[in-house]
């Protein structure tokens, strides 16, 4: 084995652009994904707060299965699966369109949403019931009150599960190579195949994931600082 | 369609069950749960290891051990995988199959997390527990043998067993580098059928929700079970909800992550 060169791969302006597109087609579908999975978990847990057995008993079925069936799986059905029974038409636009970013968006939102509605339920769960009915006195309608009084505090004390599972969203989104998107691990085969410098390859790579997830994790410690109130520990 | 699933069940039922086992390697259901137990079996011993490194007060030890949890936290698995899989035959000088390196990277992998659930089992039992142990004469070791980690060992059941449903999800990436598990027997039924995948991946995903979904219940179980047993002795970690005992949620946020 030769020794250890990283220029070797980043100096040669190829296999860094295949680097970079990876990168770029990751942080696409980890924050596409992202935007997706909190917006689904907010509806999640407004249907939830609705009182209709039904509606609760629904969206715990739908957090149950996206819990307990391994990411990848969800991914696989997605693609191979649920694409082979929407109409041709829809079928055919899709795989014009990157068919497998948007099935990677699709699936690894809907199942990331399933983890941020249980952290949000959680959080407002621990705001004390009596802040709801403080706010109510104070002449809140119960959608106020739960905009301005409740849902603040919720998110506050949500947040750490929240930057967690953020992080392992992203780190998740290596998944879709398994169903062929190019991203950053797929960038990564592809170098290795051709330069052969599988330990230079790896390294960048790795340090890529790590540094972004460090970077996530920094930024949410400071969040949770700047947002717990003074005085309190 | 639900025929097609009953004849996909019908005809393959060994196959996704123990893979194609006396003729070749063991695959199905039976490696994806022996992949997790061996996974997780031996990154327990190493991760109390890791929990203690990291507790230590010598920069030696406790800093080699926080850069592994953090590495690990912020790696994505499969870029693990890769590693352990390129690596693990430059180290022993041979062709290494993709079960022994699955294996490989879940001991890795999941010792970090584990540290961080006993690290955080630790962390939770009243300081006094430490100090009354040094009192009586036992030395830092020797407490944390004999006082310290039963204790905390036993309050940390439920989280190791919802790490090891975690593992199982996990053993599904094998798929990616060829490990005969059920993913992979899963996908072999889909390359022959070639014309039902949706029915094939739903199977494949109604096993793991049924497996993952009994044991994320026996964990709920045992941990009302264990909530309330602790809430006999001292109540200092509880919370009394509804009469029922649970631990605070704060400990629980913090074990879980």
């Amino acid at each position: 084995m030769s020794s250890l060169d990283l220029s070797a791969i980043l100096l040669k302006p190829e296999y860094s652009r295949m680097l970079l597109d990876g990168f770029e087609m990751t942080l696409v579908v980890a924050i596409g994904s992202w935007l997706l999975a909190m917006s689904l978990g907010i509806l999640l847990l407004v249907i939830r707060l609705a009182p209709s057995r039904i509606a609760d008993r629904a969206v715990a079925a739908y957090i149950s299965y996206h819990q307990n069936v391994p990411t990848l799986v969800q991914l696989i059905l997605w693609y191979f699966g649920i694409s082979s029974l929407l109409p041709l038409g829809l079928q055919d636009w899709i795989s014009v369109h990157n068919g497998e970013a948007i099935f990677a968006v699709i699936g690894l939102g809907l199942c990331q949403a399933a983890y941020f509605s249980e952290d949000l339920r959680s959080g407002l769960r621990s705001v004390a019931a009596g802040q709801m009915e403080a706010a109510k006195a104070l002449g809140h309608s119960y959608v106020s009150a739960m905009r301005y009084v409740m849902m603040p505090q919720a998110v506050r004390n949500a947040l750490p599960p929240l930057i967690n599972h953020t992080v392992s969203l992203f780190k998740n989104s290596s998944l879709a190579v398994a169903i062929g998107v190019t991203e950053l691990m797929h960038a990564v085969k592809e170098v290795e195949n051709q330069s052969f410098r599988t330990f230079e390859t790896y390294l960048i790579a790795t340090l890529v994931y790590l540094v972004c997830s460090l970077l996530l994790m920094a930024v949410g410690a400071w969040l949770s600082r700047r947002s717990s109130p003074v005085g309190a520990t | 369609m639900l025929i097609n699933i009953y004849h996909i069940i019908a005809d393959n039922w060994l196959l996704l069950l123990i893979g194609q086992f006396p003729n070749g390697p063991l695959g199905g259901i039976a490696a994806t749960l022996l992949l997790s137990i061996l996974g997780i079996g031996l990154a327990f011993p190493l991760s109390i290891l890791v929990a203690l490194a990291r507790l230590s007060p010598w920069p030696v030890l406790s800093w080699p051990a926080t850069a592994l949890v953090y590495v690990m936290r912020g790696v994505p698995l499969l870029m693990i995988i890769f590693w352990v899989y390129f690596l693990l035959p430059l180290l022993i000088g041979r062709i290494v199959p993709g079960f022994l390196a699955m294996v490989c990277t879940l001991v890795v992998y999941e010792a970090a997390f584990l540290s961080e659930i006993v690290r955080a089992g630790i962390q939770a039992l009243p300081k006094g527990q430490m100090d009354a142990a040094r009192a009586l004469g036992h030395s830092h070791l020797s407490a944390m043998r004999y006082i310290i980690l039963p204790q905390a060992l036993y309050n940390m059941i439920p989280s190791i067993l919802s790490q090891f449903v975690s593992t199982i999800k996990e053993t599904t990436l094998g798929y990616v580098i060829n490990v005969p598990e059920l993913t992979f027997a899963a996908s072999q039924i889909n390359n022959q059928l070639l014309t039902q995948p949706f029915e094939v991946f739903f199977v494949l995903a109604s096993i793991y929700f049924a497996v993952c979904w009994t044991l994320t219940q026996l964990t709920n179980w045992l941990e009302r079970r264990i909530a309330a047993k602790r809430a006999g002795r001292g109540a200092s970690e509880l919370l009394v909800v509804d009469g029922v005992a649970v631990i605070k949620p704060e400990t629980v946020q913090e074990v879980r992550q």
